[in-house]
């Protein structure tokens, strides 16, 4: 059992890694529509299927992916999202994942740093940050929260829950957003009043690697 | 040829893509190297990290890669592809900030007069201003 998520990860990850695509893969197959509808409001519509088939490709090297320490794991899945996306998701959450896995190499590194360096390279990429309308809106409050939790040394369940709300409450701000980044800048004021379809899937996905946190640190 | 730079047209469609790179050839006949992609992995609307790449590595030369995108997912994925690629070409590989169509017709004639990459992408980014 972990009792401080900011201290480093366990050896033994493969049941984690497990958790984390088992739980990603699910929340992008149930709200691949969904959010292809908020995309198709702001944007060209794909990005449930794109996200689809870049989850598609990860739950097919599953077993592969799952024998590789957290890092490894996390660059992996990195780089089948940004072969198989085929949209800006793939390269800026492969970005995420690819940044989060190098800073997580050689064991050392806190995750609460881990999500620096990858929300870092996100930005980088996306040449974006909070305020935009993007999965940065969520991508941020989630890090600025895990990061505060760590440093009160705060319970692993109250930890996860205030990420969760972090997450919730990033996505729900994006909704009276003006977009300046992406296919929805193209609308411009037209873009207020309809949720981010990135900053969506961004909280879909940290409420799921909560979900596998939780379930792989069960005792 | 090798000493001209080369042009990677990439375009979300495969249809667009191809067409811009028949305006290319019209201009500049065999002159210039050009490569074209288009299409997400399966062949739909988008871009596909790989198939950037390839292009890339088809018509690389000592003189440099010019590549044209059409919309922001073209963009991040050729930049992904670019970075994927050996250290010492990444430098003389450039993502101009052009039209497709009209920004590969562009910085493929500048590259037929054996124009530097520099030039080649001002040439093309120029009308855009």
């Amino acid at each position: 059992m972990i009792s401080n998520p900011g201290t480093s990860m366990p050896a033994e990850t493969s049941l984690l890694v497990a958790s984390l695509i088992d739980a990603g893969t699910a929340a992008i197959r149930t709200n691949a529509d969904a959010l292809g509808d908020l995309d198709r409001a702001i944007g060209d519509g794909d990005h449930g299927v794109n996200m689809l088939r870049g989850f598609a490709a990860i739950a097919e090297a599953r077993e592969a992916i799952c024998a590789l320490p957290l890092s490894s794991a996390l660059e992996e899945m990195g780089k089948l999202l940004v072969m198989n996306v085929g949209g800006a998701s793939g390269p800026l959450y492969g970005s995420l994942l690819l940044a989060m896995g190098r800073a997580g190499a050689g064991g050392n590194a806190s995750l609460a740093k881990m999500l620096e360096e990858g929300i870092a390279a996100v930005k980088k990429r996306g040449r974006s940050d909070r305020g935009e309308k993007t999965m940065l809106d969520v991508l941020i409050p989630v890090q600025l929260a895990f990061a505060q939790a760590c440093a009160e040394g705060a319970a692993v369940r109250d930890a996860i829950e205030r990420v969760k709300r972090a997450a919730r409450e990033g996505l729900e701000s994006t909704r009276p957003m003006l977009a300046t980044k992406g296919r929805a800048s193209y609308l411009k004021e037209r873009s207020i009043g309809h949720l981010d379809p990135g900053a969506c899937s961004s909280s879909l996905l940290v409420h799921a690697a909560c979900d596998a946190f939780l379930e792989s640190t069960k005792p | 040829m090798t000493d001209r730079v080369s042009i990677v047209i990439v375009s979300h469609s495969p249809d667009v893509a191809r067409g811009a790179a028949a305006m290319v050839r019209q201009m500049v006949g065999r002159e210039v190297r050009v490569a074209h992609c288009g299409g997400n992995p399966e062949g739909g609307l988008g871009t596909n990290v790989a198939a950037i790449k390839h292009c890339i590595e088809q018509v690389y030369g000592p003189k440099g890669v010019a590549v044209l995108v059409d919309l922001g997912g073209a963009e991040t994925n050729s930049e992904m592809a670019i970075e994927m690629l050996p250290k010492e070409w990444q430098a003389n590989i450039v993502v101009c900030s052009a039209p497709v169509v009209e920004g590969a017709v562009m910085a493929a004639t500048e590259a037929a007069g054996g124009s530097s990459l520099a030039k080649v992408r001002a040439t093309a980014e120029e009308m855009f201003r």
